[in-house]
């Protein structure tokens, strides 16, 4: 359960920037999950009911936006969409991917 | 809470022990993370919900003119210093003027910042440590059972005239680091308690314990888990997964994110591979799929074969090193 961590951090970040601007109060904290992160989302939403427990976002949502993986293909340049993150590259077959898209895990705004 | 010392862990609380005197009995450093309850809603901007006009009145309940630090005159001469009771209470009924923060309207402020950001910069301090002493770090992943700590052992009778140091990554127990502390090699446990992986944190202090000398090798064996040590950097140099043919030729699929993070993959229990269904071409074809960079190295820890290989490897990092 390292998505109980993430959710930490995630805490840490929108408070740190709370503070910075000022801000009494967060009713909501936008993050971007990619699909090639390594963090499960549903585990990340159960972890965040937990982790915001006892502290200043007890009441907040997390809104997370998943952002798909894309990658391209290092042997022939080719920009594909893979369903999983092994497929093979569907123009030239190769196994040299380059994952461009989708290994996001970032704190993107906080809504007051 | 924990169950060394019984003060009160918390769900990111972890505990360093290290061990103390020849008999290997493992004394109990405190380095707790506590989370605080906070009642109050001290230190935070948050969740206040008003703020306080720094002229408002105060209704008592009482007139009087007195102030807090005030004077009585007594008319008479006392030779001692003495309190004096008031005999009434003081009413504190604050009127606030609250203003409305109802009205104000919701705000969106951007962030875009990497949620493992503070763990990244504290690794990228570790790591710069390790590369101005000139130790070479190693972080070595594994599900639980691919004989880590049997790797580990070998690893340091084989390099008898190396300076080794390590460091010992389990939710509970000491019993891998009795098992590296009896053969001389100074080790350092983190029981990361309900968390399943190291982070740089845990790392930096263990290391702060540890105090290696320059020109060292640094083996960090992390919690047996084949998911969560993906995404935290310690500082490591390299990460080196380690796989036995007992679980699987599919790993690399399953795990993906371990074995694209990794830049070492170390294939143990070879010495198995006539009794079980794993094939050797198919594993690393998998595990080229996602890491087209991954190097590999066959062993058994067990029988030695394929050891010399692994051996060969770290001599040439840590003597890559103390060249430099």
């Amino acid at each position: 359960m390292h998505e109980f961590s993430v959710a930490q951090h995630i805490i840490e970040i929108a408070l740190q920037s709370a503070k910075e601007h000022h801000v009494d109060h967060i009713s909501s904290v936008e993050v971007e999950i990619g699909q090639a992160a390594g963090v499960v989302t549903e585990a990340l939403e159960f972890a965040w009911e937990s982790a915001v427990r006892d502290t200043a976002l007890q009441n907040a949502a997390l809104l997370i936006k998943e952002i798909p993986v894309s990658v391209v293909c290092r042997s022939c340049g080719m920009q594909y969409d893979p369903q999983e993150i092994f497929d093979l590259c569907p123009r030239c077959g190769d196994m040299n991917p380059d994952i461009i898209r989708g290994k996001e895990l970032r704190v993107s705004a906080i809504i007051t | 809470m924990c169950e060394t010392c019984g003060c009160n862990g918390s769900e990111s609380g972890y505990i360093l022990l290290k061990p103390a005197g020849a008999d290997g009995q493992f004394s109990h450093t405190h380095h707790h993370e506590h989370n605080h309850k906070h009642t109050g809603n001290d230190d935070h901007h948050l969740s206040h919900g008003h703020s306080h006009d720094p002229n408002h009145m105060h209704d008592h309940g009482l007139d009087h003119q007195q102030e807090a630090g005030h004077m009585h005159d007594h008319g008479q001469d006392h030779q001692y210093d003495h309190m004096h009771d008031h005999g009434h209470d003081h009413q504190h009924d604050h009127i606030h003027d609250i203003p409305d923060t109802t009205v104000e309207q919701s705000r969106r402020i951007v962030v875009e910042t990497d949620i493992l950001h503070r763990n990244d910069l504290l690794a990228e301090r570790n790591r710069g440590y390790f590369e101005g002493l000139g130790i070479v770090a190693l972080n070595l992943v594994s599900s639980p059972g691919s004989g880590k700590t049997t790797i580990l052992e070998k690893t340091i009778r084989d390099l008898s005239g190396q300076l080794i140091y390590v460091i010992e990554g389990d939710q509970q127990t000491t019993l891998d680091a009795q098992r590296i502390f009896s053969t001389g090699t100074p080790v350092i446990q983190v029981n990361t308690g309900n968390g399943c992986h190291l982070d740089a944190e845990m790392t930096n202090k263990a290391v702060k314990e540890l105090n290696p000398q320059a020109n060292s090798l640094l083996l960090i064996e992390n919690v047996g888990n084949l998911v969560c040590p993906a995404l935290f950097d310690l500082g490591e140099k390299y990460r080196v997964v380690i796989v036995s043919v007992t679980e699987g030729d599919d790993k690399p699929l399953k795990y993906p994110n371990m074995f694209q993070s990794s830049q070492i993959c170390v294939i143990n229990k070879t010495d198995l591979l006539p009794y079980v269904d794993f094939s050797m071409e198919r594993f690393k074809n998998y595990a080229l799929r996602v890491n087209p960079a991954l190097f590999f190295i066959g062993l058994s820890a067990t029988t030695g074969e394929g050891f010399e290989n692994w051996i060969r490897w770290i001599q040439e990092q840590v003597g890559g090193n103390s060249e430099r």
